[in-house]
């Protein structure tokens, strides 16, 4: 089987599987019988009849959702209730600042710790001991001390992003082939040339997948993050009609999250494939 | 107090100076009658307190742009609706309302005067006052939120254990520890013969997510503040056990207050938003209002619920998830008025569950948070009922409760943490 009819017999499994999928999901979800009206006050009280936003929704009611949020992304009633494109927008920007940051410090820093196998053993412990801890977990003492809860969401994507960083940029950098290095010192190349022509650009593939893993931590975090702070952004979303048990906004909110997500990956994947090189 | 009265006095110069225009007559006028007489003889032709009154009110509030927290529950009804029909506006006030995940963040975002001004449950400025359960900082009481209100709730498949003292095991939700929920619920079960402590769970959980955690059967029940109780029958999950109403009527519940630090700060500010929130609370408590003020706070922006819920609610005649169409028109009130008694009840409560240790001195925190003298005198300015005293016994569950004997009241408990 040639690559392209491989590619395409695969394009044709997915959809499939998503034909499949989408029926189970519809018959599942299929309303059993048709309310009656409200025959009485008291089921008048419990909303019989009325269009009631319990249970899971049909995919054509998620559909309805979507195309409702999608139309007017853009809408601001009142400091809780904005569109998914503002909340998307609040979000992508504390991931942003958060992650940036961590790069800020990770790169630099990691660099130093592969450069120097003493200092990598030293604070080896530390980097193990801070690696799984549940950057949630940091939420208390970031709103205690930061006294800014939208700065603290913004710390809570620097701590889970910063580790995988600098744990895989001081790995690259302290597994530059041998030969190389030697190379740089018979021709007496000075360290910073050296760091940046030669040590930089063979660590980079690992570099950038510490990125990529960070990426997709930090965007997995920062939707549990703004559940927990609330305010603004796409948790925030999810937490609001959360509240209100409305599953149809839920599930439109998880897709979104699922797609912004797919999004970020391939971009620093894009980057991924620029600095790969092949020995 | 004082500031009061050198307002009055300018007033009362400037009157004069109409009244009199040239100096000369004006000083022989002064020098014959005397400066007081002359102020007396002024005041039975000019309404001086309307005017002092209008002359701070025009005051310009030294922080016009605030932001205050709220947790989306009707509790927060007069601090909510104050925003939509225009009540803080009206008092030159520029409100942004930020709903907020729960009431520990609530506490947090005021000590870190993220927050300007809040909905607190009515313990919480008690306790942060105190430094309980946080850095200690003076918070204020301004008024009440509301009074009843709440409810326990029950999992339908409760139906038939409806007494107490076969809820053993249960697992049960209150909104925070400082809350009148948790000391309600204590109170409750204790007086049906369960330690709160050992013999039922009681798990601190975000209002919004009482009825998730109820359908997922992670609970058996909760003491909540509506519209949870309600929604959790609309859902078709729970029922409602007892309104809060039926434990102690006219009990408070949430608060709306704000720190020390920002009264001292910005007191013409503080005096907007006193009348901008009992202005709110006037109109709540009028029941022909309610249907309004449900339709103006279900809104995604505020409370996101279904307005039939909150309606049920505020009106009273609700659907009691048992299969009866209940009327209790005093389902929840929203009377501001800040008890001392309230304050020196909950404070007992700490006590008694073991929430402080040692001896408290209940008047004195109970007369600096709770800020009587100004909600009278605000109160007064709207032409609102106040009592004349603010301490008051009160009956709860049929057993009397005197704020004059707050030591012998928490004795008389059989079920208390042993310290």
């Amino acid at each position: 089987m040639s690559g392209k009819a491989q590619s395409l017999a695969a394009g044709a499994l997915s959809l499939l599987f998503l034909g499949v999928f989408l029926a189970i999901w519809h018959i599942a979800t299929a309303p059993k019988a048709q309310v009656q009206a409200p025959a009485d006050e008291y089921a008048k009280l419990l909303g019989k009849g009325a269009k009631k936003s319990a249970g899971l929704p049909t995919p054509e009611q998620l559909a309805e959702a979507a195309l409702t949020h999608l139309k007017d992304p853009l809408y601001d009633r009142g400091s809780n209730d904005k569109g998914i494109g503002i909340q998307l927008a609040h979000s992508l920007a504390r991931v942003g600042a958060g992650y940036a940051l961590a790069i800020l410090f990770a790169v630099p820093f990691g660099f130093l710790i592969g450069m120097s196998p003493i200092l990598y053993r030293a604070l080896n412990p530390f980097i193990q001991l801070m690696k799984p801890i549940s950057p949630l977990a940091w939420m208390p003492i970031a709103l205690y001390t930061i006294k800014d809860s939208s700065i603290s969401g913004v710390f809570v994507i620097f701590i889970c992003s910063v580790w995988p960083m600098l744990i895989n940029t001081a790995f690259g950098v302290a597994s530059v082939r041998r030969d190389w290095l030697d190379v740089t010192r018979t021709l007496e190349v000075k360290p910073l040339r050296k760091a940046f022509a030669v040590i930089l650009p063979a660590a980079a593939p690992t570099i950038v997948t510490g990125m990529r893993i960070s990426i997709g931590i930090a965007w997995l975090v920062i939707v549990a993050a703004e559940m927990l702070v609330g305010g603004t952004g796409i948790g925030y979303f999810v937490w609001n009609e959360w509240n209100n048990l409305n599953l149809t906004n839920v599930i439109f909110a998880i897709l979104v999250i699922g797609v912004v997500g797919m999004i970020l990956d391939f971009l620093i994947g894009r980057l991924q494939a620029a600095v790969t090189y092949v020995e | 107090m004082s500031h009061d009265l050198d307002e009055r006095r300018i007033l009362e110069r400037a009157v004069l100076r109409a009244l009199l225009p040239r100096d000369e007559r004006r000083r022989t006028f002064l020098r014959a009658v005397g400066a007081s007489t002359a102020g007396a003889a002024l005041a039975s032709l000019f309404p001086f307190g309307a005017l002092t009154a209008m002359a701070q009110e025009k005051a310009k509030p030294e922080k016009p742009e605030l932001k205050i927290g709220f947790i989306p529950i009707t509790c927060a009804t007069p601090l909510i609706m104050a925003d939509p029909l225009g009540f803080y506006r009206e008092q030159g006030l520029k409100v942004s309302l930020i709903k907020t995940a729960g009431w520990a963040l609530i506490r947090d975002k005021m000590l870190n005067k993220e927050h300007d001004a809040s909905h607190f449950l009515s313990p919480m400025p008690l306790a942060i006052s105190m430094g309980l359960g946080s850095a200690q900082q003076p918070m204020r009481v301004m008024s009440v939120q509301n009074i009843n209100g709440q409810a326990i709730t029950l999992h339908v498949k409760h139906k038939d254990r409806r007494d107490p003292r076969e809820w053993k095991g249960f697992r049960f939700a209150v909104p925070f520890d400082y809350s009148m929920h948790n000391f309600l619920l204590r109170y409750y079960v204790a007086e049906h013969g369960l330690d709160p402590d050992t013999d039922i769970q009681i798990r601190v959980t975000p209002p919004p997510e009482m009825v998730a955690n109820l359908r997922a059967g992670n609970i058996d029940g909760y003491l909540g503040p509506d519209p949870f109780n309600q929604r959790a029958v609309y859902d078709e999950v729970g029922f409602i056990h007892l309104l809060s109403k039926e434990l102690w009527n006219g009990h408070p519940c949430c608060a709306f207050g704000t720190s020390e630090a920002f009264i001292k700060e910005n007191p013409n500010t503080f005096a907007a938003l006193f009348r901008a929130v009992l202005t709110a609370a006037r109109m709540a408590r009028e029941p022909r209002n309610r249907p309004l003020i449900a339709k103006v706070i279900s809104p995604p922006n505020y409370l996101n619920q279904p307005e039939t819920v909150v309606e049920q609610v505020l009106t009273g005649k609700f659907a009691d998830g048992l299969g009866n169409v209940k009327n209790v028109p005093d389902r929840a009130d929203f009377d501001p008025f800040p008890w001392h008694s309230m304050a020196v009840w909950i404070l007992t409560q700490m006590k008694r569950w073991g929430y402080v240790q040692g001896d408290v001195s209940y008047k004195q925190i109970a007369e600096q948070v709770f800020l009587v003298t100004d909600a009278k005198k605000y109160m007064a300015e709207l032409e609102m009922k106040a009592p004349a005293s603010s301490y008051a016994k009160v009956k709860i569950l049929g057993k009397e409760f005197d704020p004059g004997q707050p030591e012998q009241y928490l004795a008389s408990f059989a079920i208390k943490k042993a310290v």
